[in-house]
């Protein structure tokens, strides 16, 4: 158990210091733009309108006449103290605007996560065994197919199909538009995610499936297998006893390492359907320049994904015996 | 039987005929530029027929022309980015591989960092810092998808540098120089130029997308990310083909780099070649 709490605390330390770099490496990127603040938000004519004052207000607002390292400097220790400070747009607090859209994106991400994961695995194992055959050309028309379909277009087909012309889901938003949150039911919440879910998870098969079915391929090539066929083992108890755990290996990983692009997925699906989700709020701060809330969402994203990592390098343990003990033996 | 030939054959011909349609779509975008941005309101809103098979928009653009432009766009733009970037991870994969553990540990650390921005956010976020638009979406798409191919490229460096016959030529007293001409970047050359092609279609996605989401290509340009959120507009009041078939386009091209990468990389590959 020691070494594993090592393992886990160095990878720790390793992942903070990964976050200060996204950090500052989103600030400098941020600060190093060319597009003004102040432009873009009150625009030129409102501008040319307006007194010295005023003007010199804004820039102090929108932060433009600090020095670069200042601002990062207090941001940084604003975050040491646990304060993310206040969103520039939405003129309230980072952390409580995150709290909120992370909120509405969680439970959408973790469906999507979920179901992709499972079904992947499930259509790799399924193509893999029957390799040549047409259920294996069928999901890999279907996985080649759907690798290569932007997102958001997927989304505006399904838009189309099941809003437009079927009438069946909404247009878009999380809630119904024009009633108090009291009266909100979970049912209208659900019904309002189901299009965008639905979508993170038909994209989110492709990859997984496709890993599992090689791996599977070699899995079923080798001498073990042959052996246990030699047995006379029925096939159930083969893809059970030697199959699912050596699939499930990869399989772990690449779920995990896939949370990168499920939020990033959710960003494109979630503009598709304006549901009010982290995803959207990045993109409205990027385009409106709201340093605070950009470089929030940049660094809870990214422990996000580093936390995923985490997990994975955790699991392997769990899964795999071999692992543990060559980790024991160290 | 020389049916193993024929895979091979067919996979040259195969990869001959996508590179064909992909130029002739390259070449037909740039021929038609002029004609997408011709508004004509006597012609605003037709559905797909046999004058404009792509239908028009609320201005009265062909679709069709505009389409054929924005895959154009996004071709040249994937090529452009797939090179810079792998040409990137090239440099660094290699550089971290045998500059030292020092350079190692920096390039593996910045190989992480990149890896831990989801890459959406990542191309957002360059791109603001270039001020949007073409460089914008150049710069962010290239900068961005190094990191993977980097990585590859290092580990098959590294072992590359423990294999017998490197060592025998080091010791033989061959400089480091030619080891890392005559055997070390020949060997990469396959890996480096599968890596370059399955790039393109993720090129082609992302700038796409980050067109779509605004911050990429401005929208004069007819680039398919702009047509696509243009659309969004209109697909409540039923004018779907202004969503669907540029769409599709864009897809058709992506799946064809796909299937002309996957068979270039079995060409490639020194172990396929009694195939």
């Amino acid at each position: 158990m020691k070494h594993r709490l090592q393992f886990a605390g160095k990878k720790l330390i390793r992942m903070a210091l990964l976050l200060l770099g996204v950090s500052l490496a989103a600030f400098l990127l941020v600060n190093a733009s060319p597009l003004d603040p102040l432009q873009t938000n009150v625009g030129q004519a409102a501008l040319g309108s307006m007194s010295q004052e005023q003007i010199e207000n804004l820039k102090a607002y929108w932060g433009t006449d600090t020095p670069p390292v200042q601002r990062y400097l207090s941001w940084l220790g604003g975050i040491l103290q646990g304060d993310m400070g206040t969103s520039l747009l939405y003129r309230q607090p980072v952390a409580q605007v995150i709290g909120q859209r992370l909120a509405s994106s969680f439970w959408l991400m973790a469906f999507a996560w979920v179901l992709s994961g499972i079904l992947g695995l499930l259509l790799g194992m399924a193509a893999g065994m029957n390799r040549g055959k047409w259920p294996d050309k069928l999901i890999r028309g279907y996985c080649l197919t759907i690798s290569s379909t932007p997102v958001f277009w997927l989304a505006l087909l399904l838009l189309i199909i099941f809003s437009v012309w079927l009438g069946i889901f909404p247009i878009g938003l999380s809630v119904p538009i024009g009633m108090e949150s009291g009266s909100i039911t979970f049912a209208d919440r659900i019904q309002h995610a189901v299009l965008p879910a639905l979508t993170l998870s038909i994209t989110g098969v492709a990859n997984i499936a496709l890993h599992t079915r090689e791996k599977m391929i070699d899995i079923l090539d080798s001498d073990y297998i042959l052996f246990a066929r030699a047995r006379g083992e029925s096939n159930r108890s083969i893809l059970w006893r030697h199959c699912l755990r050596n699939v499930a290996l990869p399989a772990i990983t690449l779920q995990f390492a896939s949370i990168s692009e499920i939020i990033g997925g959710s960003v494109l699906v979630e503009q598709v359907f304006s549901y009010p989700g982290l995803g959207q709020a990045a993109v409205t701060a990027g385009l409106g320049s709201d340093l605070p809330l950009l470089l929030g969402i940049t660094v809870v994203t990214a422990a996000m994904v580093f936390g995923g990592n985490l997990a994975a390098d955790l699991l392997y343990g769990a899964v795999d015996p071999k692992i543990r003990k060559g980790a024991s033996r160290k | 039987m020389n049916h193993h030939w024929n895979n091979r054959r067919s996979a040259v011909f195969l990869v001959c005929i996508t590179g064909l349609l992909l130029a002739a779509v390259t070449a037909a975008g740039i021929i038609l530029s002029g004609q997408a941005m011709e508004t004509d309101f006597t012609q605003k809103n037709l559905t797909p027929s046999l004058s404009h098979l792509f239908g028009t928009d609320w201005m009265g653009r062909d679709m069709l022309s505009r389409t054929l432009t924005g895959l154009s766009m996004s071709i040249r733009i994937g090529a452009l980015t797939a090179a810079v970037s792998s040409i990137l991870a090239l440099i660094l994969g290699t550089a971290a591989a045998t500059l030292g553990r020092k350079v190692d540990a920096v390039i593996s650390w910045c190989i992480d960092l990149c890896m831990g921005i989801p890459h959406i956010l990542l191309v957002m976020l360059i791109s603001l810092a270039c001020g949007k638009g073409f460089l914008g979406v150049v710069a962010g798409v290239s900068l961005s998808h190094w990191p993977s191919l980097a990585r590859v490229i290092r580990s098959e460096v590294l072992q590359l540098r423990q294999a017998p016959y490197i060592q025998a030529a080091e010791k033989l007293g061959v400089s480091r120089l030619n080891i890392a001409k005559r055997h070390i970047l020949i060997h990469l050359l396959p890996q480096f130029l599968t890596g370059l092609i399955l790039q393109f279609p993720h090129a082609v996605l992302h700038e796409a997308s980050i067109t779509f989401l605004g911050f990429g290509l401005s929208p004069e340009q007819p680039a398919i990310g702009v047509i696509l959120s243009e659309s969004m507009r209109y697909l409540t009041t039923g004018k779907w083909w202004l969503a669907l078939f540029p769409g599709l386009a864009l897809v058709l091209v992506v799946i064809l780099f796909a299937i002309t990468g996957e068979h270039l990389r079995r060409l490639l590959n020194p172990a396929n070649v009694h195939q």
